[in-house]
């Protein structure tokens, strides 16, 4: 009886050696190398495989930068400039620190500012709709409010809101260039994010003449050039029927914002401006006569505040000036 | 009898204006002539705002090879040239003219006695009809004369006449075969001395047995030209489907018919070539049919170009009041307008008017694989692959499961238990695959 245990012990331990030996050897033989230092950075990378960086997912990205050797060109917008200067010290290189951006939707054309015209009854996705007619309100540069690009984020950034059916872009974006690419018509761009997260774009991009963009949409870009005409640092550039704001050159001084007829220039994050002393006037007659109506204009500038000091929709800004408008 | 071997499925035919003769409608006051309305680049204008044009005068001519001139389909002042919303949803460049009058250019032969004696040589013919801007008026609005350039090595055994007009509801193909059947004979002979081919063949489906009696009676005056009834199946009318159905040939997958030695050409094709052959008349009117359920006068309406469609609505006693949907062209094919201010083009063969509670869709559910969709491809392709494909826009597979091969004709959406929309999802998939063959070839 031992003997059997014994011999079979003993057989198969010793092919087990053998082959262990054979394993190590075969193993040597077709070692690929590979530098460590892809390892090291990869462990540094925040692993969301994203491709906000333009390569095929964080190992990628390693394999590629150790490759080059440099950091110039590599940028990986999810981790940012933290996680580039770690990676930077690991490879005893200098990091690039690149601005951050985030993903703006340059379209307001909301269900109220763009009404529907016609009653769409097709599958859900903008890509689709897109090749098939020029949208419920009209106008063929437009949000179709369909989800592409909500679908396409990775990082629950971005989200259409089912009242105005126009998305609408919180704090989580790490403008990895998802959006930008999932939307058919290019109304989402990576701007950067600004001074004190606060910045300011067109929210159109219609290149149809004043008039039918307009008729359209009532908050529609009409490229008077009344902010181009304006704007002290030339960041504005009049474009095939639009204005467009050079994020580099704009310096924050919402003089643009101050004179665009149709409210097409959107500030985000700005504190409330005085009030025009038109309103003032008018605030003092209201508190001596109906003490109703003061409380209501304290509880609208409450809520005003609160909502520019959250990082909430960009049209915040926009309705806030509207309300304001409508009061004065 | 006669028809193609895979698929294809039998709507209800529905054909409610088919004993409707045509009628000419009035004058509209303005006519907006859109300056894309055939396959290919859009034409150029050649005329400004502020000029007097007359009927049958050029206004646009062809950009590039495969384009179509334009002529006026009126008389009067050209108001403007600006986008307006044509029927394919977006606002496209057109030519807007106030109608003064009907003075047509004297070039044109106005009489109506039958011409059927061919003096142009085979050259002369296929420039004629490029002259004249002769394009497919089976709905693919190809320019015509493209056809008739045979490449050297090609010769044509059989030139097919498409006079199958198998969408339900459509009759204006039914009407014109009926009321001027002798002069698209000519316009067929015209077409075989252009190809110089001496074989025609007629194929039109078995529900319009009055139109095959007069076309046999008709043809036997022509030498060459035969009619065939074809059993009643959607989408008989399709090229490939047409072709395999009479000639028992198949067009290989991403070829042209002329491989096989085909070409077709639609019924009122061959009238428009009669006309600009033998009348020196341009193509600026068509027969377009106004019909619907709810419709109080279900019609074929000799139109011309440029035409809003709320014209014909009207001249069809008015907008019925539970309209749900209208839809320019089929219930199959047809895409659904967004106002009744788009106007008449060239390949405008129908206008249904759909009641509302034939309109909504069904709600889509998943689906059970039960390759109802594969049955009735036409084309023996894989709707439910194609459709899953796309939809999750992998492109590359929906190339190689020959994307491009569809004809769009709706088989497998008609066909499908769970309502779902496969040919919305693979119209998406082709045109973007067709976007990355065009990048392709461009490198």
């Amino acid at each position: 009886m031992n003997e059997v245990i014994l011999y079979s012990v003993g057989s198969l331990g010793t092919l087990a050696i053998v082959a262990a030996i054979i394993l190590y050897f075969v193993a040597q033989k077709f070692k690929v190398f590979e530098d460590p230092r892809i390892d090291d950075v990869e462990e540094i990378l925040p692993s969301a495989n994203c491709g906000g960086c333009g390569y095929a997912g964080c190992r990628a990205f390693a394999e590629a930068l150790v490759k080059a050797g440099t950091m110039e060109g590599f940028n990986c917008p999810v981790g940012g400039s933290d996680v580039m200067v770690d990676v930077g010290k690991a490879l005893g290189l200098e990091a690039e620190i690149a601005e951050p951006q985030i993903a703006v939707v340059r379209c307001n054309g909301t269900v109220d500012n763009s009404p529907a015209k016609v009653k769409y009854d097709g599958i859900s996705s903008c890509a689709a709709a897109a090749t098939i007619y020029s949208g419920e309100g009209g106008c063929s540069f437009g949000c179709l409010g369909l989800g592409d690009c909500e679908e396409s984020c990775d990082f629950d950034a971005i989200h259409v809101n089912p009242k105005t059916m126009i998305p609408e872009v919180t704090n989580n974006c790490v403008a990895c260039n998802a959006c930008v690419i999932a939307c058919p018509k290019d109304i989402i761009e990576l701007r950067n994010v600004g001074k004190k997260e606060r910045r300011i774009f067109v929210s159109c991009i219609n290149e149809e003449k004043g008039a039918p963009a307009k008729k359209n949409c009532s908050v529609a870009c009409i490229a008077c050039s009344k902010c181009f005409n304006v704007c002290p640092f030339d960041a504005i550039e009049m474009k095939n029927n639009r204005a467009y704001i050079d994020y580099e050159k704009c310096k924050l001084c919402r003089k643009c914002v101050a004179v665009c007829p149709t409210d097409a220039i959107h500030e985000i994050n700005f504190p409330l401006k005085k009030i025009k002393p038109a309103a003032d006037k008018a605030a003092p007659k209201k508190v001596a006569t109906e003490t109703k109506v003061d409380l209501t204009a304290n509880l609208v500038t409450e809520q005003k505040k609160e909502v520019v000091k959250k990082e909430a929709p960009k049209n915040a800004a926009a309705d806030a000036k509207k309300e304001e408008n409508k009061k004065a | 009898m006669k028809t193609f071997k895979l698929g294809g499925v039998h709507p209800p035919e529905n054909k409610l204006s088919a004993e409707a003769a045509i009628e000419t409608i009035a004058l509209p006051k303005q006519v907006t002539v859109p300056l894309g309305q055939h396959l290919g680049a859009p034409a150029t204008a050649i005329v400004k705002k502020g000029d007097m044009v007359k009927v049958g005068q050029q206004i646009a001519k062809a950009t590039g090879f495969i384009s179509a001139n334009i002529h006026s389909p009126v008389s009067g002042k050209v108001f403007k040239i600006d986008n307006v919303y044509d029927s394919s949803g977006y606002r496209k460049p057109s030519i807007i003219i106030n109608v003064e009058g009907d003075e047509w250019v004297d070039t044109i032969d106005r009489s109506t006695d039958i011409d059927a004696n061919i003096k142009l040589s085979a050259k002369e013919i296929t420039d004629k009809i490029n002259e004249m801007g002769v394009v497919g008026l089976g709905g693919a609005t190809f320019p015509s004369f493209v056809k008739l350039m045979v490449p050297d090595g090609k010769k044509v055994d059989y030139l097919i006449i498409n006079g199958v007009e198998c969408e339900p509801y459509l009759t204006s193909d039914h009407r014109l075969m009926l009321e001027r059947g002798e002069e698209m004979l000519i316009g067929v002979s015209i077409l075989m001395k252009g190809l110089n081919t001496n074989k025609a063949l007629i194929g039109i489906e078995d529900n319009k047995k009055d139109a095959i009696e007069d076309l046999k009676r008709l043809a036997q005056k022509f030498k060459g030209i035969e009619v065939h009834p074809l059993k009643v199946q959607y989408p008989q009318g399709g090229e490939k489907q047409l072709i395999q159905a009479l000639t028992g040939r198949e067009v290989p997958s991403g070829k042209l018919p002329l491989e096989v030695g085909c070409v077709v050409n639609n019924v009122g094709t061959a009238l428009a070539i009669y006309e600009a052959v033998q009348k020196n008349k341009p193509l600026f009117e068509r027969v377009v049919t106004v019909t619907g359920k709810s419709v109080k006068k279900p019609s074929n309406f000799l139109a011309r170009i440029g035409t809003p469609i709320k014209e014909l609505i009207e001249a069809a006693q008015g907008l019925p009041e539970d309209t749900g949907k209208i839809i320019n062209g089929g219930p199959m094919m047809g895409k659904a307008l967004l106002n009744t201010d788009v106007p008449v083009v060239k390949g405008t063969s129908g206008i249904l008017i759909m009641p509302e509670k034939e309109s909504k869709r069904n709600e889509a559910s998943n689906c059970i694989r039960c390759a109802k969709c594969v049955e009735a491809c036409p084309m023996g392709l894989e709707p439910v692959l194609l459709s899953k494909t796309s939809k999750l826009e992998l492109f590359e597979k929906v190339e190689a499961e020959r994307v491009m091969d569809c004809i769009e004709c709706g088989s497998c959406s008609y066909t499908c238990p769970a309502n779902i929309p496969l040919l919305d999802y693979i119209r998406y998939g082709k045109n973007k695959v067709g976007g990355i063959i065009r990048d392709r070839s461009k490198k």
